[in-house]
């Protein structure tokens, strides 16, 4: 191999984790076969959506390349940020199907909720990696402030989805940076009793949402359609499946946004309990590579951020999974990797570029 | 990075256990994490192995539907194979009243591109009132080739409207028939309900139209044939995508008829104007050859759901074409009733042929004038005169000394005051008057006063030409009384066997042959030297009638019925019945012309034209002319 060829490849590889990006990359396969019998064998779509995976790589490898203590310093800009413009939202915001979610700046208009989803554990983890000498239970409320907050505010757009997802990444920070067990139990006590009182300010398509889910057949027209639709989809997929580009609830259209939130639904039906158990195994590979990386971190700061972006890619695909099933409540959350759009293929690929990052600046860290 | 390597020592080791502290909670969340995917797989062996039944039958629900395909109406003919009713495929412009949000809006512009009439709208919105909202209702039938173009053209301006190729039903006949042929119709609510307590209803998923009167109704069984299904597969909207299974439907079987279509047009017409029925029976099988009740209507105006004009005109028409004169309508028979008291007079031997009475031209009963019709009398009038001449003073007497209830039960032996159970429904059972049916309708006994009347086809007597037709073929058959059927048979058309309507003999009145010969040779005698002799002056062939007339009116004592004084309405009915040929009778016939006098006059050049067609073949130029 020519040295300037060699010198290019290295430049290229040399944040890059072979294993992760190994179960990205089939995670990514698998997801645009399934994409393609989704859309009906749409090439248009499905090519547009193989460019958003090369946008995406694109991201991740820029961010293996960004070392981990430059995010530590974009930490509280970014976060101050991502409140500002949750305001700004919460004031100006446009709203759309009912949701004050979006923002108008100048051109174009974006959904800030989405940058809060790696800010927030970005801020805690930096919050947490200051205080890291002296942990004391103070912190600990504050960091729960600082979560509590945000989180609030999304879930008044309303959109009790990203707003829970958001609320879980930063739990799991909190969780991971120590917090005392008594504490967990005393929260976990409390907020079981507090149940009745979130019910009460549930809203109303909320509160369906969570009725439909115990009984869907209450409203098999309405809110409880997807539901039933996706899971006879699964069950009728059976243990081998009806087999790519064959299944009846996928082609006859009887499964709402299969392309996007629902495509498992299309994945489970086609290719039934083999094809499940294959995909959790391709999952599990992923999260546990990214486990690995995040037990051998160098720094309170790493660690926390990269665990929080561990679960909380865990916490996407077991949502998104179980709501399909039908054991969870439709929550518009995306399979990652799987299903289509550009933003969420995104947001997670610069997640594992982060943990690509963690894991390969180390050594020149401690050197 | 400095902050991290500023102390080390206390430090490392310092965050050598914080590191194990962080393993620990990173391995809890291990075990959270994989839990929760186990549970994932729990749900995925529930759903996909156990339940999998369960939602396969779910998905596959989803996937088919299954469709009814009506089958083809069994098409009627006559006994010459003409087409009496008969199905064609045309195109129909059908709206979905549910998938239109503004119905008059979308009608108002359909009528820029096909024609629709004020008279289609009216019928529109009757069809709305008695319909479901999702079900595809017609606006426009029967569209050319040119509106179906244009219509396709502007398609996509009329979502919920939809053009569609059906068959339809048409009576090519047209009113001649509309009383014994009938008419299908949309079926209504009441059907169903009667469709689903026979079990039927499922054979009529698919089909819009059900029989309602006439032979349609009575052998809607037959006509209506097997549903067929289809299994489609369609998609979440309900489009059909392709079609997995198809069970084709069985057309309906045909019905031959008895019925003659040009005898029956030749006895339709025969009464040019006027209004009244005629019924001809086949006395040997109790056939029915002609089944005339004029005015008729235009059954085919009831095939899609009438227009509320045009039921309100047939509805409300002095003529009552609705009714079904020849079943339904009940007359007097006047003095075509006297051949059969004769006939009951030998039976209980209370008279002898020759036996004859002196004729005043009148009859005294308990201080009562009972007139003949000809002033002064008959002189001496014998059982065959009697008959001839049409005396009513030998009646008078002959009832009285019969009795109302000896003259009821012979007269039930002919089917009088009973349904003769023709093939079709909506028949009349008339009124054969008897000490116990007074009793029953009145709660009054009889007076023999009464009885006096009835001997020449007047007073409570009330009989549909049906039973006259029928008691005149009866007669004619020595006795043998057929049940009267239209129908000859059932033709299936795939197999092509034919299921007959066996003529089955109803009864044998066990008549004496002397005394039928005597009837029989009296009525010859009507039409030879009689009261319609003029009327049969120059025929052929050798046939038996008799003249009748039925008062609409009563006539008050001492007074002279007198035509030209009457209103129209309330002119006497004119009847006859007939028999041909004498020796071997093919045919017997009642006719009945309504308000048109005397019987000999309009009613027997009716049945002449009749008798002409059958037995020589013979077609009249025009109608009947009254005999003056």
């Amino acid at each position: 191999m020519p040295p300037a060829l060699r010198r290019l490849v290295l430049f290229l590889t040399r944040h890059i984790d072979g294993m992760l990006l190994s179960a990205i990359l089939l995670l990514m396969f698998t997801g645009l076969l399934v994409l393609l019998s989704a859309s009906n064998g749409n090439l248009v779509r499905t090519s547009g959506q193989l460019g958003n995976m090369l946008v995406a790589l694109g991201v991740m490898w820029l961010f293996a390349n960004i070392p981990p203590h430059y995010l530590q310093r974009l930490a509280l800009p970014v976060f101050t940020l991502g409140c500002a413009l949750l305001i700004g939202v919460a004031l100006f915001g446009e709203i759309v199907n009912g949701a004050r979610r979006w923002l108008h700046i100048g051109v174009t208009r974006i959904q800030p909720s989405e940058l809060m989803k790696i800010a927030l554990p970005l801020m805690l983890a930096w919050y947490f990696n200051r205080n890291e000498a002296s942990l004391k239970l103070r912190n600990y409320v504050i960091a729960a402030l600082m979560l509590v907050a945000p989180v609030a505010l999304i879930a008044r757009q309303p959109d009790l989805g990203t707003a829970i997802l958001i609320m879980a990444s930063g739990c799991y920070v909190i969780f991971l940076a120590g917090l005392p067990w008594r504490i967990i139990i005393a929260l976990g006590v409390a907020g079981l009793t507090s149940l009745p009182f979130l019910w009460s300010v549930m809203h109303d398509y909320q509160r369906q949402r969570v009725l439909t889910l115990l009984d869907p057949t209450t409203d098999p027209l309405g809110s409880g359609y997807h539901t039933i639709q996706s899971t006879i989809a699964v069950g009728s997929g059976g243990i081998l499946g009806k087999g790519w580009m064959n299944g009846t609830q996928t082609h006859l259209d009887f499964i709402p946004e299969r392309t996007t939130d629902f495509i498992f639904a299309v994945y489970a039906e086609e290719f039934g309990l083999l094809g499940n158990a294959i995909l959790l195994v391709l999952f599990l590979l992923l999260i546990a590579r990214a486990m690995v990386i995040t037990a051998n971190a160098p720094t309170l700061f790493t660690r926390l951020l990269a665990g929080a972006i561990t679960m909380t890619f865990f916490t996407y695909a077991f949502v998104n999974m179980g709501m399909v099933s039908g054991i969870l409540p439709v929550v518009g959350v995306p399979l990652p990797l799987i299903s289509y759009g550009g933003t969420s293929l995104v947001s997670i690929c610069l997640g594992f570029g982060i943990l690509m990052s963690i894991n390969t600046h180390k050594k020149l860290v401690q050197t | 990075m400095s902050d991290l390597s500023i102390n080390p020592g206390i430090e490392i080791r310092d965050s050598e256990r914080e590191l194990q502290r962080f393993r620990g909670r990173l391995a809890i969340l291990g075990i959270f994490l994989l839990s929760l995917f186990g549970l994932l797989l729990l749900r995925f062996f529930y759903l996909q192995v156990i339940q999998h039944g369960h939602y396969s039958t779910l998905a596959e629900a989803n996937r088919i539907s299954i469709q009814p395909i009506a089958p083809h109406r069994g098409i009627i003919v006559d006994r010459n194979g003409v087409q009496l009713a008969h199905n064609y495929s045309a195109y129909t412009l059908e709206i979905t009243p549910s998938k239109v949000p503004d119905l008059n809006a979308t009608i108002d512009e359909l009528a820029e591109v096909v024609e629709i009439t004020p008279r289609d709208r009216r019928r529109f919105r009757k069809l709305l009132e008695e319909s479901k909202r999702f079900e595809s209702l017609p606006i426009r039938t029967r569209l050319s080739d040119e509106e179906i173009s244009r219509f396709a053209a502007h398609r996509y301006r009329f979502p919920g409207v939809e053009a569609k190729a059906r068959l339809f039903r048409q009576y090519p006949q047209g009113e001649m028939f509309s009383h014994v042929v009938g008419h299908i119709g949309r079926i209504n609510q009441k059907e169903v309900e009667k469709l689903e307590s026979e079990d039927r209803l499922a054979n009529y998923r698919g089909s819009d139209y059900i029989g309602k009167t006439g032979l349609e109704q009575s052998y809607e069984k037959f006509l209506h044939g097997t549903t067929g299904v289809e299994e489609v597969e369609v998609d979440s909207g309900g489009r059909a995508v392709r079609t997995l299974s198809r069970t084709p439907p069985v057309s309906g079987n045909n019905l031959v008829l008895n019925l003659d279509a040009k005898l029956q047009e030749i006895a339709y017409n025969a009464f040019g104007e006027r209004r009244g029925a005629l019924v001809a029976i086949d006395p040997t099988t109790g056939g029915v050859l002609a089944f005339v009740s004029k005015p008729g209507f235009d059954p085919n105006l009831f095939v899609d759901g009438i227009d509320p004009q045009s039921w309100g005109e047939l509805n409300g028409s002095i003529d009552k074409p609705l009714l079904n004169r020849a079943a339904a309508g009940t007359y007097p028979p006047g003095s075509t009733f006297k051949p059969f008291m004769a006939l009951a007079a030998l039976f209980y031997g209370k008279r002898t042929p020759q036996q004859a009475i002196s004729d005043p031209g009148f009859y005294m009963f308990g201080g009562h004038r009972f007139r003949d019709d000809k002033v002064g009398g008959h002189g001496m009038v014998d059982m065959y005169k009697s008959i001839v001449v049409s005396c009513d003073t030998y009646y008078y007497v002959l009832a009285n000394d019969l009795g109302i209830d000896p003259i009821s039960r012979f007269m039930a032996m002919f089917g009088f005051g009973s349904r003769t159970g023709i093939d079709i429904g909506g028949e009349s059972a008339g009124i054969l008057p008897s000490s116990e049916w007074k009793m029953r309708r009145f709660k009054q006994k009889w007076y023999p006063g009464e009885t006096i009347s009835v001997g020449i086809g007047q007073g409570y007597n009330s009989y549909t030409p049906l039973q006259l037709a029928s008691a005149m073929a009866t007669l004619a058959n020595d006795g043998v009384m057929f049940r009267p059927h239209i129908v000859n048979y059932v033709e299936d058309i795939r197999t092509l066997e034919k299921s007959l309507i066996e003529p089955k003999p109803l009864r044998d009145l066990a008549l004496k042959p002397e005394h039928l010969k005597v009837i029989k040779d009296s009525l010859i005698g009507v039409n030879k030297e009689g009261t319609s002799a003029r009327v049969f002056a120059d025929a052929p062939y050798v046939s038996g009638g008799k003249t009748g007339t039925a008062q609409v009116i009563a006539i008050k004592q001492n007074e002279k019925y007198v035509e030209s004084r009457v209103a129209e309405r309330h002119r006497d009915h004119a009847l006859f019945i007939a028999y041909a040929p004498a020796d071997k009778p093919t045919i017997a016939l009642a006719v009945i012309a309504e308000n048109s006098g005397f019987g000999a006059r309009a009613a027997a050049p009716v049945a002449r034209q009749v008798l002409d067609y059958y037995l020589l073949g013979k077609v009249p130029r025009k109608p009947a002319e009254t005999d003056d």
